[in-house]
């Protein structure tokens, strides 16, 4: 039986989504890269080392190998990022996250570079626009200004005499 | 001793309060020669605080080799065993001495600035009154509120509680100087820059003599930060060289704005332009070394590196209110003064490329200020608080640093003024199919060449960062080397001399610009170097007698571990042997140290320093069983950071050297082809 046009785009198109999901879950399902990814968007809470949770190196730390091994669990268990994220919170504080979340109030840590970076290109353009429409100073000393196109013509000198 | 120390910050205070006082009525009566004679009086006091309060330090410092523990700060910071290194370092290693040690190193520049006031009488006349106003602040401080003389409450105790062992390494002996000279540094630039906007300074010989006090200045901040990177990465133990803390960041930002700084006062110098912005940048590198300092001692923002939290940070947060309200005062009545000489041209021109400059170490230094100060912020908007660690940072500053790299690159090979389409060709087209090359070369190799090999940019956006980086520093790196080529054949052309003869008078010729530019090649090093980060790996295991742990192409086995005691402090280290394909190659002994006096423990990882990678072991700790538990890591191209640092280093002590004096063209008549006969008997 000959396939119709629209039930081999139908497989196409399963194919496409089938290959999308491969490539976007590819290590998503492997426990030791999730613990490894988790574990660095966690911060040990002992106060004495300020480290990410997989840098701790230990020394005088009472709490890292308890949260690792609770991370390990976790992960071992099939639970999503949110979940165990959202559990480690709920025991140690907000304070655990190694960086603000992208909700509520902490968003703002987000926005603000962004906008920083918007304003500060707008910001320099106009400066650039309003500088090369401003008048030209007058000449100190009455020192005559080199004009454009003579400027020009010795940078090509300079240039052919310098070129590699 | 304590009564000698506090006699001589008493001393020097009250000479600060003189130089000040009389300076400024000096300033003001100008015109009459009383009052200059007066004012010289002022200079001179300045010059003897540096004698009080080097007296104060080394009666500080002698206390420590005593022992003399009736002195709280000696108790806190000294025990008997110390070794002496890390007892002259006591000077600095707590509050209150670090504040001694800061008033030491301003009265020290102070002292080079008053002795060299012939340069120009009046500017420094000025500058000296500002600097005795800072000097003012600090020894009010150390006398009333952070004394280091202060006397140990109750009985005479036997010994003291010892240096914190994690400063016990030698860098650590280097580390807060370097640091220190850079922060307390960034004073003298401000000083001349508030002193020529008071005194309308006419033309731009201040910013000259501004210059080379930053770049100084800035070569010993550079030089602080790399040790610090340094010591977290060979003492703490967690296999990274930069945490983002607070403290990190507090050193950081007058950092950036200085380095912002250096380059446009190139704008200001040659064109006459950006006048204005430079003055707040001289400001906002001061202000940002007295904010990071305000950081670490006043307990505001929590921090491993931070000092003990005390009352100081409300005399800090004073000073600073304080000093950005004189500024703003004569800024805002003298501002006509800072207009700009000339218009800009083009947008394609040095001009608009040293803007784009500014205005990206400006976002990075911004990103770094929010970062550090979002966890309070939130705590006041939302009553908890956050942590910001190195994902946000990366996430926010390696974009804007890789924007940076590439002006880096582009920048210096733009012209004054305005720079044509050919001119651009011409000079960027080699210096990109280089880079691109390199790029792939990059990509394509096979990874067992080493970590760095066969990045993939599809497979993580780290792996995507890591290759820009690549690609960038090779451009940048790239230009630099075009430069020196293209400058040094002109001269090989015309002197006949070899081409390396060539660059090293092209270099001394115009050692500012050469020396900017083996500047920039360093900072391309470090920056292959901050590359390798995205490929670490590590891996974790107790290991017993002759137990293997495989990691990164190495193999490890585990052939002994002990202990053994002294005097100072109780040690752990395990003995590994790491063999590649199958070879023995070194045994390395990671240790972990029990410090007594102190009552704390430190690591100290053994770590195998290689041009591609790094292998880094560290003694964690141990299991029930008693075996360790060694943590290795592998970590590609570190070392190049410590390179660029030098590097760096290097460039900037070049620039500050004289230019060689241009050679002289004599021209000689032509010589006469057939000479006449000399008549004899004539």
């Amino acid at each position: 039986m000959m396939s119709t046009p629209n039930s081999v785009l139908r497989r196409a198109l399963h194919c496409v989504l089938l290959s999308l999901a491969v490539f976007a879950f590819t290590g998503a399902g492997d426990p030791a890269s999730r613990f490894k990814e988790i574990g660095h968007r966690l911060v040990c809470v002992c106060g004495a080392c300020g480290e990410l949770l997989l840098e701790c190196n230990h020394v005088g730390c009472t709490y890292s190998d308890r949260m690792r091994n609770e991370l390990m669990a976790a992960v071992t268990r099939g639970d999503n990022d949110d979940l165990i994220q959202q559990a480690f919170v709920q025991e140690f504080g907000p304070t655990v996250l190694s960086a603000p979340t992208t909700s509520g109030f902490d968003r703002t840590a987000w926005i603000f570079p962004l906008l920083a970076f918007a304003l500060g290109m707008t910001a320099v353009v106009f400066v650039i626009r309003a500088w090369k429409n401003r008048p030209s100073p007058a000449p100190a000393g009455g020192v005559p200004r080199i004009k454009a196109a003579d400027l020009e013509k010795y940078r090509e000198q300079a240039g052919e005499e310098t070129d590699l | 001793m304590a009564l000698i120390g506090s006699f001589a910050l008493l001393l020097a205070l009250a000479l600060s309060v003189y130089c000040f006082g009389i300076g400024l009525l000096a300033l003001v009566r100008k015109n009459d020669p009383d009052w200059e004679r007066l004012g010289e009086t002022a200079r001179r006091a300045g010059v003897v605080i540096f004698g009080a309060v080097f007296l104060a330090a080394l009666a500080l410092v002698i206390s420590a080799f005593r022992d003399d523990f009736t002195i709280a700060y000696i108790f806190h910071h000294s025990n008997r065993d110390l070794p002496a290194p890390y007892k002259f370092a006591t000077l600095w290693s707590g509050q209150e001495g670090s504040i001694l040690f800061w008033c030491l190193l301003l009265s020290g520049y102070g002292f080079v600035l008053r002795l060299r006031y012939k340069t120009d009488p009046r500017l420094f006349a000025y500058a000296s009154v500002v600097l005795a106003a800072v000097q003012i602040f600090f020894l009010s401080l150390v006398n009333f509120a952070a004394n280091p003389f202060g006397l140990l409450e109750g009985p005479l105790r036997p010994d003291g509680s010892g240096l914190n062992p994690l400063l016990q390494y030698p860098e650590m002996v280097i580390h807060p100087p370097m640091l220190y000279m850079g922060y307390v540094g960034f004073t003298i630039p401000f000083a001349f820059a508030l002193g020529a906007l008071i005194m309308k300074y006419p033309g731009e010989k201040w910013i000259h003599i501004t210059r080379r006090w930053t770049m100084v200045t800035w070569g010993f901040l550079t030089c602080g930060i790399f040790l610090g990177a340094h010591w977290a990465y060979a003492v703490l133990g967690w296999g990274g060289y930069w945490g983002w803390d607070p403290v990190e960041n507090a050193s950081l930002m007058p950092w950036l704005v200085g380095t912002a700084f250096l380059h446009s006062v190139m704008m200001q110098e040659k064109r006459g332009m950006l006048k204005v912005w430079n003055m707040w940048l001289v400001f906002a590198t001061f202000w940002l070394a007295i904010l990071g300092t305000f950081l670490t001692r006043s307990g505001i923002i929590s921090s491993v590196h931070a000092f003990a939290q005390s009352s100081i940070g409300s005399w800090f947060a004073w000073f600073l209110a304080i000093s950005f309200a004189v500024f703003v005062f004569f800024f805002v009545r003298n501002k006509s003064h800072l207009r700009s000489e000339n218009k800009l041209e083009s947008l394609v021109s040095r001009e608009s490329s040293f803007l784009f400059n500014n205005l990206l170490f400006l976002l990075l230094t911004l990103d770094v200020l929010w970062g550090t100060w979002f966890p309070k912020i939130s705590e006041l908007v939302q009553g908890n608080k956050v942590t910001v660690g190195a994902p946000f940072y990366n996430r926010v500053a390696i974009p804007v640093a890789l924007l940076l790299l590439l002006l880096t690159a582009v920048g210096p090979l733009l012209a004054w003024r305005k720079t044509s389409l050919e001119s651009l060709k011409r000079n960027f087209l080699w210096p990109t199919v280089a880079a691109f090359v390199i790029a792939l070369f990059v990509m394509f190799t096979p990874a067992r060449w080493g970590s760095i090999f066969g990045l993939k940019p599809w497979h993580d956006v780290s792996y995507f960062y890591s290759l820009m980086t690549i690609f960038l520093s090779a451009l940048v790196a790239c230009t630099v080397a075009s430069e020196f080529y293209r400058g040094g054949r002109v001269i090989a052309d015309k002197t006949g001399q070899g081409m390396f003869a060539s660059m090293v008078q092209l270099t001394h010729r115009n050692t500012r610009r050469y020396g900017g530019y083996i500047v920039h090649f360093g900072v391309v090093l470090a920056m292959i170097g901050f590359s390798g980060s995205a490929l670490n790996q590590d891996n974790e295991m107790a290991m017993g007698y002759g137990d293997k742990m495989s990691i990164g192409g190495y193999d490890l086995v585990c052939r002994s571990y002990t202990q053994e005691e002294n005097g100072n402090q109780f040690t752990e280290w395990a003995l590994m042997d790491v063999y590649q394909n199958g070879q023995l190659v070194r045994t390395m002994s990671p240790q972990r140290i029990f410090y007594k006096a102190s009552q704390q423990a430190s690591t100290k990882p053994d770590i195998d320093q290689g041009f591609k990678e790094d292998l880094y072991l560290v003694y964690e700790g141990q299991n029930e069983k008693g075996q360790p538990i060694i943590k290795a890591h592998v970590n590609p191209m570190v070392i190049w950071i410590w390179i660029g640092a030098w590097v760096m280093i290097l460039g900037t002590a070049l620039a500050l050297v004289e230019n060689a004096p241009a050679p002289v063209t004599v021209r000689v008549p032509k010589l006469v082809e057939h000479a006449a006969p000399v008549a004899t008997g004539d």
